[in-house]
């Protein structure tokens, strides 16, 4: 599983470097990200959800979340 | 032996990394024991965010081009001689002229590139900015356009996370200007769920937005342009007609990268701090090359830049790293056709934008002029 490490990132953001990386992936890919920033736990299901995508889970860990997706379209 | 550092790419980070190094090594310079070599691409040195004004006829183009060799310090040995393959297990880099150059410290500089064939229709049904053909087309585009639906629409990942911004205020300013207002209407679409990746950017340009009547569409990532409908579709489901549509195509790095397997879509992992290649000690990657999840800017790649060359001279001379790069960025955002603001931010500092004002949006065009000073190392 490819982890992208956007903690403390406040440019793009941890969305857009998830979008930019679902869109090398393959399909059936998971892919984890890992935020610093609360907003994403809310940001980045609700686009997985939109665009059709699958959430595969959220989980807290200390300072920062840990969110993986995998890619289903 | 001399020491070799190649840097690959002659952009802005490998033109101020070679500069800087020539200035910081100039006694090993002198005596031969270092060796500094670019590989680019061509003769010329674009200045990229000059490419804004094109569309609007507000730069001559013979003003976004130096020659690269007078804007690289002499000492650096520059051959307009693409790379072809990066063998990191030889030390080596061949060329498409035929060249193998070895070395002992790589600087990756390639940089990242648009790619609007990656979505169906965009070639054919889009106009940009972000290279100069494109840019001129969009300006014939501009000149015919007689009112109707403009649809500014920015993909990820992009290079100058402000340009988006930038050009929808100057679209509003043109058609303004043009008495189009009235029959015209300006759609911005952005990938994720608000009008800048930036927060307290987004917040600032929603009112902004609001108070010009400028529509916007957030989680839109374009799938599919239909150039014969004239409309667009995103991935999440949304289809929007337009008139013209002005485009931030998605971006990818270099072929090279890809190519030589350092990096999928062409971005190289780099360590956040050292610059380092993930895996290596005397590869170091600065620019929009990095997969590093700050903004790709100028900006970005002049203040790794400077910290890459307080390192490999420490290297070459005391062997040891000089500092760490802390992420800083600061970026202008024009506002309008005579008003801009800024923002800088670094891994541990948020951006806090200012009132935008007439002083900012002078500031950016000096620095227009002044970056060819900033290319030399000289600012
Ligand atoms: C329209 C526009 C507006 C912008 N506005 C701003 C702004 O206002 N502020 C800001 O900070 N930034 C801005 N930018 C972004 C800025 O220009 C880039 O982030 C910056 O140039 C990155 O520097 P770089 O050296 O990484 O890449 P580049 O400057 O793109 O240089 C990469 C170089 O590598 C070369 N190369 C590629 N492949 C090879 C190879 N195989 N062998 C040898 N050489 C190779 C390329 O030809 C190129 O010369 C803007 C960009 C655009 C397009």
């Amino acid at each position: 599983m490819q982890t992208i490490d956007a903690r403390g990132a406040f440019c793009p953001g941890p969305l857009m470097e998830l979008i930019a990386a679902l869109k090398l992936s393959a399909i059936g890919d998971q892919i984890e990200i890992l935020s610093t920033d609360k907003g994403s736990v809310a940001d980045v299901p609700e686009w997985v959800a939109k665009v059709g995508h699958k959430m595969v889970g959220v989980t807290e860990k200390g300072d920062h979340w840990s969110i993986v997706v995998e890619k289903a379209k | 032996m001399a020491k070799n550092i190649l840097i690959v790419g002659g952009g802005l980070a490998g033109t101020i990394v070679a500069n800087g190094l020539c200035r910081q090594l100039a006694p090993q310079l002198r005596s031969g024991e270092v060796v500094i070599t670019m590989l680019g691409t061509t003769e010329t040195h674009m200045y990229q965010p000059g490419l804004l004004y094109v569309p609007f006829g507000r730069i001559r183009e013979h003003e976004l081009f130096r020659d690269q060799r007078k804007v690289l310090d002499r000492r650096v040995i520059f051959h307009v001689d693409p790379a072809k393959h990066i063998d990191v297990e030889k030390n080596q880099v061949s060329t498409a002229g035929g060249r193998t150059l070895k070395y002992d410290y790589l600087v990756l500089a390639t940089g990242s590139r648009i790619m609007p064939q990656s979505i169906p229709g965009m070639v054919e049904g889009g106009h940009w900015f972000y290279d100069l053909e494109g840019a001129r087309k969009m300006r014939d585009a501009l000149s015919k356009f007689e009112g109707g639906k403009i649809i500014v629409n920015a993909n990820a990942p992009h290079k100058c996370p402000v340009a988006p911004l930038e050009i929808t205020f100057m679209l509003y300013d043109y058609l303004k200007a043009k008495n189009l207002l009235d029959k015209s209407e300006i759609i911005y679409t952005y990938p994720i769920g608000r009008l800048h990746a930036l927060e307290p950017v987004a917040l600032w340009a929603k009112p902004e937005f609001d108070k010009l009547g400028i529509k916007y569409e957030t989680f839109f990532n374009t799938e599919s342009v239909d150039p014969g409908a004239k409309t667009i579709t995103s991935a999440e489901g949304v289809t929007l007609p337009y008139d013209l549509l002005v485009t931030i195509p998605p971006h990818q790095g270099a072929q090279v990268i890809v190519d030589s397997d350092l990096g999928k879509g062409g971005w190289v992992p780099t360590n956040t701090k050292t610059l380092h290649r993930d895996g290596s000690t005397n590869i170091f990657v600065c620019g929009d090359t990095t997969n590093i999840p700050i903004s790709k800017a100028g900006s970005t790649a002049h203040f790794e830049a400077d910290v890459l060359i307080d390192n490999l001279a420490s290297l070459l001379t005391e062997n040891r790293m000089a500092r760490d790069y802390d992420g800083k960025v600061f970026c202008f955002i024009e506002t309008g056709s005579s008003t801009g603001t800024y923002v800088w931010f670094n891994y541990t500092t948020p951006p806090n934008p200012g009132p935008p004002s007439q002083m900012v949006h002078w500031f950016k065009l000096a620095y227009n002029r002044l970056y060819w000073l900033s290319a030399k190392g000289l600012l």
